[in-house]
């Protein structure tokens, strides 16, 4: 089913944000909207939101490629984007990183052998001062989880895989 | 002295609508629209002396007189795309303080007759961009934002959108590709964007922080924000501190308070008492500062006085370097997230950082030579005044005053014989 025949309401509510003749900017957030879906942007998807637009599936493509948070693959259901940029690598966002890849037993890029989990570096986040800290990047959004350590965070990716769904903390 | 930016550290829910109009809270905005022109408004602002936050310190009330009146209609973008390794003060603005954020926005949306403004904040600022619609929701139905507003003939509407993880898009040319639905790639400038901004139209941008000053100004006057600060840089700053202190965080302190303030008062100090051997006080975009006797961390913390150490100030994020940190590291950490973040428009920018990146992947591997510092050095140099954007420059400014700085620990991490094949793997003739 097309985008716009599942979500009306929302595409709808997005493309009033801009002006009629500026449509284009509606595809970010129409992007968004399509990667809730599986976690990643399918052609369908990508081809959905270039009708509503009026753009090509090539310029589609091109911001696919050029925004971090627009993924093209699938990977883990929760990607865990760690800041490793160097106000966070004083506070020892590395060592955790490197604690935290060998507790799941996977290297940085990789997935969970479960398809749960992706571990990736990200740059910064915005939260220099509580590092080390990353964000999760999944089926809810995307969420902050600051001063973690690797204890913690091996307990918020149990109680992930049990609920299935981020829960406040 | 209580909060003029922070006021959510001073007063409990001053996220709360109710709690922010009980203090004052959109009395400047509609005491505007009500009582003021719109160049009243914009010279208020500029005799306040209020400068651009987000780094490059613009005269504000200049960039509001300088939008194009023939042109129309009008924007306000305000640009919450907040990237800079080390700071990370826009966000808690936005969470603690949010009215104040927004009201700043409306003023301003006034003073250059906008009718919309747009919110850009970077994609990860996901939770907070559903806050801020929540508040936009509630000032329409309060009545501050909408058609007619106080019942004259004045509309206002708001939006947030949402970037996806860009740091260029904090340059404003590339917000404004962005926010346009295309890749954030900066724009040549001149036109700059009071003539030719959103959709070509005359567009006002600023900082976050820049826009939560202004109900203050409009509030209490354009002398009193001048009281606090310097005489080049007027009023007060958030600074976000980071890095191998014992407190970091964000404190808000009038221009001209000194590094050992920063540090020592407020930051309790060094982490395991080790001593500061240099900072960025412009996050990764910074010249790194030499403290080689203690009189640097004396120094005023103003623009032009933080010029006189061969850095800038830019948006405050002052990260503490202590004596443990080798600037081979460090500098192979900043090289490494320009060339994620270059976003390829610029020759210089494009290959610069990424021959950086390679070079001082080297040096730091401990498989240099002294010939590859030296070709670091040419390499940065040479993309100096190249670049399409600032973002190209800053890439090289810790290089450069890295290896000019601190040049023992270039010369520890390399060894002392020149390069044979200077890009041998990268398929280059021997040199």
């Amino acid at each position: 089913m097309s985008l716009e025949k599942k979500y009306p309401k929302e595409v709808k509510q997005i493309l009033s944000k801009y002006p009629p003749e500026h449509k284009r900017s509606a595809v970010m957030p129409l992007l968004y909207l399509a990667q809730s879906e599986e976690g990643y942007l399918t052609k369908a998807a990508m081809q959905d939101v270039a009708k509503i637009v009026g753009i090509t599936e090539t310029d589609i493509a091109a911001l696919v490629g050029f925004y971090t948070l627009y993924h093209d693959k699938k990977e883990g259901k929760y990607r865990m984007q760690v800041c490793t940029d160097l106000p966070c690598a004083l506070r020892g966002a590395e060592e955790f990183m490197e604690a935290l890849c060998g507790n799941l037993g996977i290297k940085v890029g990789e997935t969970t052998p479960d398809g749960f989990v992706t571990v990736e570096a990200v740059t910064c986040l915005a939260a220099c001062d509580k590092a080390p800290m990353f964000q999760t990047q999944g089926p809810d959004g995307i969420k902050y989880h600051e001063n973690m350590t690797v204890d913690r965070t091996m307990e918020l990716i149990s109680v992930l895989r049990r609920s299935g769904r981020e829960v406040e903390q | 002295m209580s909060y003029i930016i922070l006021r959510h550290r001073d007063i409990a829910d001053i996220d709360q609508l109710n709690v922010y109009k009980k203090n004052d809270g959109f009395a400047a905005f509609k005491n505007a629209v009500t009582k003021m022109s719109p160049t009243q408004v914009t010279d208020v602002v500029k005799n306040s002396g209020l400068r651009g936050r987000g780094g490059a310190g613009f005269p504000t009330g200049m960039k509001w007189s300088f939008i194009d009146n023939k042109n129309w209609p009008h924007y306000v973008v305000a640009n919450a795309d907040e990237s800079e390794p080390g700071t990370f003060k826009d966000r808690e603005i936005m969470e603690g303080n949010p009215f104040q954020f927004l009201e700043g926005v409306a003023i301003s949306s006034y003073a250059i007759g906008a009718n919309a403004a747009y919110i850009y904040l970077r994609g990860e600022f996901w939770q907070l961009a559903a806050f801020l619609d929540e508040k936009i929701a509630e000032m329409e139905e309060a009545g501050y934002l909408g058609d007619k507003l106080f019942g004259g003939e004045y509309s206002l509407r708001m939006y947030t959108h949402l970037g996806a993880g860009a740091y260029i898009c904090g340059e404003e040319t590339a917000l404004l590709e962005s926010l346009e639905g295309k890749r954030g790639q900066p724009r040549v400038r001149p036109p700059f964007p009071p003539s030719y901004g959103l959709y070509g139209k005359p567009t006002v941008i600023n900082n976050v922080e820049t826009f939560a000053n202004v109900p203050m100004i409009l509030a209490n006057g354009a002398d009193w924000y001048k009281s606090m600060g310097t005489t080049d840089s007027a009023g007060v700053k958030v600074f976000s501190l980071s890095g191998r202190v014992r407190k970091p965080g964000n404190y808000e302190l009038p221009f001209g308070a000194t590094f050992r303030e920063l540090i020592y008062t407020y930051g309790g100090g060094v982490q395991d008492s080790r001593s500061v051997k240099a900072i960025m006080a412009a996050g990764a975009s910074s010249s790194l500062i030499l403290i080689d006797n203690e009189k640097v961390l004396d120094t005023p913390m103003d623009y032009a006085t933080v010029r006189t150490l061969g850095a800038d100030l830019g948006s405050a994020s002052v990260i503490v370097i202590d004596d443990t940190v080798s600037m081979d590291w460090l500098v192979n950490k900043t090289i490494h997230f320009f060339r994620h973040e270059s976003c390829g428009k610029c020759t210089p920018c494009r290959e610069g950082t990424y021959w950086m990146s390679n070079i001082i992947e080297r040096i730091h591997s401990g498989q240099g030579t002294t010939g590859d510092v030296d070709l670091l050095l040419n390499v940065a140099k040479q993309m100096q005044g190249k670049c399409l954007c600032a973002l190209g420059e800053f890439s090289t400014m810790a290089v450069v005053s890295g290896i000019e700085r601190f040049s023992q620990d270039f010369k520890k991490a390399v060894t002392p014989a020149p390069p044979l094949y200077v890009m041998q793997n990268e398929g280059m003739e021997k040199a």
